[in-house]
């Protein structure tokens, strides 16, 4: 950044009042964003902080492999063994993380040693190439639904580092109106959707309000509502007056009746569900909420400077609740996934890291629904992959945090990036996160 | 001034929002009375009718060369006292808000501690009440110390960055990186000194990125912070899953721990001496920062340009003040306290590490030192206050009091939110917190 930052600092998607060359940005194509940005260089400072992660972790990977380092002792009497071991190392966990998430080539050759289509699909060796696939989609789902639960109001220009607490708000709706109730097939799922986009948007809504009429930071109400929820939960799973399944003591609940659960999409080899389209159907929703109506202008507007909305007539502190309980919304919809696609209870750990995952998903999406959908998508890989990765490399699945955080750690920073690889910049702006808003603000 | 923030700064224009309805304004008035009489309420209600028996509480740790006599209190009857009190307290200060009575800032604080100390007896006596086992108070107060290190001096980071107007989010980060460091550095040396030191650095490593990205590269101060704990708790995980389990457990996870100093004639006073000075090294060395760091900030010159630039960058740059190069150097150097606070988890009470060993009290110590407007001794209050609670809940636990662990363990955070929401009084951070500063 060789220029000061003006005062409307620009957003991830450029407001109207600091559109520079007068262009409506709700009547932009893909096609003229996607040039857009490859002009600006984003997408070129995102492929380079996706190597740089990647070099870094294979790296990480090789020097901590217990045969990598004996060869780096015998490194001055055999140079040649030493390079090899750590590049077989860090190969082989990307080929392994590469096979759990895409595609692996022993399924593909399995299928075709099967002597006709018929019985390769009947016993599941079709199934079983598409495996790894499906299971991207299942593991991006809530990924995708929380990383928009963080863009959308980061597009307004507040940071909802709550996505935990508002899962959890989705995932108890979700799991009790699951297993208390028994209604008809189609009716039971769509209520249980529902509710839980009703039960992460009152945490939304909760976090928003405070925000609205306080003026209380949302960054630490919602870190504090986190917790809130997390103890809560605890709560409710430990009393069998409450959600704790009779008879047992180990704080799950019932099991979600059959009716509520989300369809499959694939089979039952295959655990893709109705939810990956939820989580699709989400962010086209997202878009056009931004793009095409005057309540997404409005949160982009108030993102790029909410004084000058406020002066423009627009009632900022109802945009803020509007657009946290949307958000919290979304990530209890990404709660409905979990725990009807994929758990079918719930337990004190159901929420995972769906709440951090959300916003490395967020960042490296650019705060943009489709960004988030692709984010998802890789980060969702990542997920796919990396329990088959730790039984065949023994590398720690840990090393897929590690590379996703230094993925949005660079992406964060394109002065960074373009320092190190020399790229110029071809306008002087940088990423989403380059945003220089204060605590106070 | 390019920053965004003077927008902001422009107060005719902005109206208040929706905020300034009357239904509002009488909550916000009497939002401390209305709170006391909940608190004397549930004395009454709650402690006093279900309370019986008689509750026992002991001062005196076990091998005491001085020993103080039991206090034996009927439960019931110091419920209704404790009750009766903080109601006569809320009366006091609703006359307050009308103009009958006059109470000056420090009595009204002194109110708010007396109605949260008269709350917890009465807890208290309720929870020991028909108990054959006395509470032992001093054992409640001392755990509260210790619990409360990480915190504690994770808040005083978060003090020195805040006021020097860097957000740190990291400090999450950077007690676990300390505890992760900590941990080894003693495990291979068997230097208890190295591994305090390389916990420091640790932490310090975390304050030189955070810096670099936040005030070279200006990216976002509370982004990054998240951004930087996912790194380390993605990198501790991992490091603890490749080299410190299975065959190197022994030689890299396997660290001493300090034990307990006392400290002569002081640690021998009764309750007090126990509680305060009989702990461990961490304790002292919290003690320390604590005087250093509120010394430093109200009464050096170094304290006073930390708060110049926390508050406004350009008046300090324009008297001659190096304000990026002193963010830098207050960032690092406040880096070294939460890196030894981490360090506290590994060397100081458990030994070994342990993945997400933290569990998010740099999180916490963050929002004790919001709860402490940001000055030193409010932030370790606060942070005292979170300890308090962590340490009461494994107590009653532990004597099969019925009440309900995760309850009382949710309650400082929604203290923390009423805080933060204001209902308790404004907090107001420093001026140009997390405005990156941009020479002109």
């Amino acid at each position: 950044m060789t220029t000061p930052p003006p005062a409307a600092e620009p957003s991830a998607t450029p407001p109207p009042a600091a559109e520079q060359d007068g262009q409506d940005s709700s009547g932009r194509s893909f096609g003229d964003n996607l040039r857009r940005a490859i002009q600006e260089n984003t997408l070129t400072v995102i492929f380079l902080a996706l190597v740089s992660a990647t070099i870094i972790g294979g790296l990480l990977t090789a020097f901590t492999n217990t045969t990598v380092l004996n060869a780096w002792g015998h490194f001055f009497s055999s140079p040649g063994n030493a390079i090899g071991q750590a590049w077989d190392a860090a190969f082989g966990t990307y080929w392994a993380l590469f096979e759990g998430s895409i595609i692996n080539p022993h399924t593909v050759s399995a299928l075709f040693q099967q002597a006709s289509l018929a019985t390769a699909v009947h016993d599941g060796f079709l199934s079983a190439v598409f495996n790894p696939l499906s299971e991207t989609a299942v593991q991006a789902t809530p990924l995708i639904l929380t990383g928009l639960a963080v863009a959308l109001p980061y597009q307004a220009g507040l940071f909802n580092i709550g996505g935990q607490s508002q899962f959890i708000g989705g995932a108890i709706m979700a799991a009790w109106l699951g297993y208390a109730y028994n209604m008809p097939f189609f009716v039971h799922v769509v209520v249980c959707v529902i509710g839980a986009f009703v039960g992460g948007a009152a945490l939304g809504w909760l976090a928003g309000e405070i925000k609205a009429r306080t003026g209380a930071h949302e960054v630490i109400v919602t870190i504090m509502l986190n917790y809130v929820m997390l103890y809560f939960l605890a709560y409710v799973l430990s009393s069998h007056s409450l959600m704790e399944a009779p008879g047992g003591s180990d704080s799950i609940t019932l099991p979600i009746t059959s009716n509520a659960h989300l369809p499959l999409l694939a089979g039952t080899h295959l655990r893709i569900n109705a939810g990956f389209l939820i989580a699709l159907a989400a962010a086209l929703a997202v878009w056009w909420l931004l793009n095409r109506t005057t309540t997404g202008f409005e949160f982009r507007s108030i993102g790029a400077n909410a004084s000058a909305s406020r002066v423009a007539g627009m009632n900022v502190e109802r945009n803020w609740t509007r657009v946290m309980t949307i958000g919290g919304g979304l990530a209890g919809l990404a709660a409905a996934t979990v725990i009807l696609g994929t758990d079918f209870t719930l337990n004190p750990q159901s929420y995972g890291t769906y709440g951090i995952d959300a916003i490395t998903v967020a960042l490296l999406g650019l705060g943009r629904p489709g960004g988030v959908v692709a984010a998802g998508l890789l980060f969702g890989a990542l997920h796919a992959g990396s329990p088959g990765m730790q039984v065949a490399t023994g590398t720690p699945v840990q090393i897929v945090q590690v590379i996703q955080a230094l993925i949005v750690l660079f992406v964060a920073a394109p002065p960074l990036v373009r320092t190190i690889y020399r790229v110029r910049a071809a306008r002087a702006r940088g990423v989403s996160t380059t945003m220089s808003k204060g605590w106070n603000a | 001034m390019t920053t965004p923030a003077s927008a902001e700064r422009l107060p005719v224009l902005l109206s208040p929002g929706p905020s300034g309805s009357a239904a509002a304004r009488f909550g916000g008035r009497f939002a401390a009375a209305i709170t006391y009489v909940a608190f004397g309420l549930v004395n009454i209600l709650v402690f006093g009718l279900h309370a019986h028996g008689s509750a026992t509480f002991s001062f005196t740790p076990e091998f005491a060369k001085v020993s103080v006599p039991n206090l034996t209190l009927p439960a019931a009857v110091t419920s209704y006292v404790c009750g009766a009190v903080t109601l006569a307290l809320a009366v006091a200060r609703a006359l307050d808000v009308l103009g009958v009575v006059r109470l000056g800032q420090v009595w009204r604080r002194v109110t708010v501690g007396a109605v949260l100390f008269l709350f917890i007896i009465a807890l208290l006596a309720w929870a020991d009440g028909g108990q054959t086992i006395s509470f032992n108070v001093v054992n409640l107060l001392s755990g509260t110390l210790d619990d409360s290190i990480p915190i504690m001096l994770g808040a005083l980071t978060g003090v020195i960055c805040s006021r020097s107007g860097v957000i740190n989010i990291a400090i999450e980060g950077q007690l676990l990186l300390g505890a992760f460091c900590a941990a080894i550095a003693t495990s291979v040396s068997g230097s208890l000194w190295l591994g305090v030191l390389c916990g420091a650095l640790a932490g310090s490593l975390v304050a030189v990125i955070l810096a670099v990205f936040a005030i070279a590269y200006r990216v976002d101060q509370v982004v990054l912070g998240v951004v930087l704990n996912t790194l380390i708790l993605g990198l501790t995980g991992y490091l603890y899953n490749a080299l410190m389990t299975g065959q190197y457990s022994n030689t890299l996870n396997n660290p001493a721990t300090f034990n307990p100093v006392k400290i002569p004639l002081l640690g021998d006073i009764p309750i007090i001496g126990p509680v305060f000075f009989d702990s461990s090294v961490f304790l002292y060395i919290t003690y320390i920062v604590l005087a250093g760091v509120q010394f430093g900030l109200a009464r050096t010159r170094w304290g006073l340009r930390t708060r110049a630039i926390g508050e406004h960058p350009e008046a300090a740059d324009t008297v001659g003040i190096r304000v990026i190069a002193m963010r830098y150097q207050n960032v690092i150097l406040a880096g070294l306290i939460a890196g030894i606070g981490g360090a506290y988890f590994t060397i100081g009470s458990v030994g070994s590490f342990g993945i997400d060993m933290s569990s998010g009290e740099g999180y916490i110590a963050l929002a004790a030192m919001i709860f402490g407007r940001y000055t030193p001794f409010g932030a370790i209050g606060a942070a005292l206050v979170f300890g308090f609670t962590t340490q009461l809940q494994s107590i009653l636990s532990s004597i099969n009091v019925p009440i309900q662990s995760n309850l009382l363990l949710l309650t400082p955070y929604v203290v923390t939110i009423i805080v933060v929401a204001g209902l308790v009084g404004k907090v107001r951070g420093p001026r140009a917190e997390g405005v990156p500063f941009i020479k002109s």
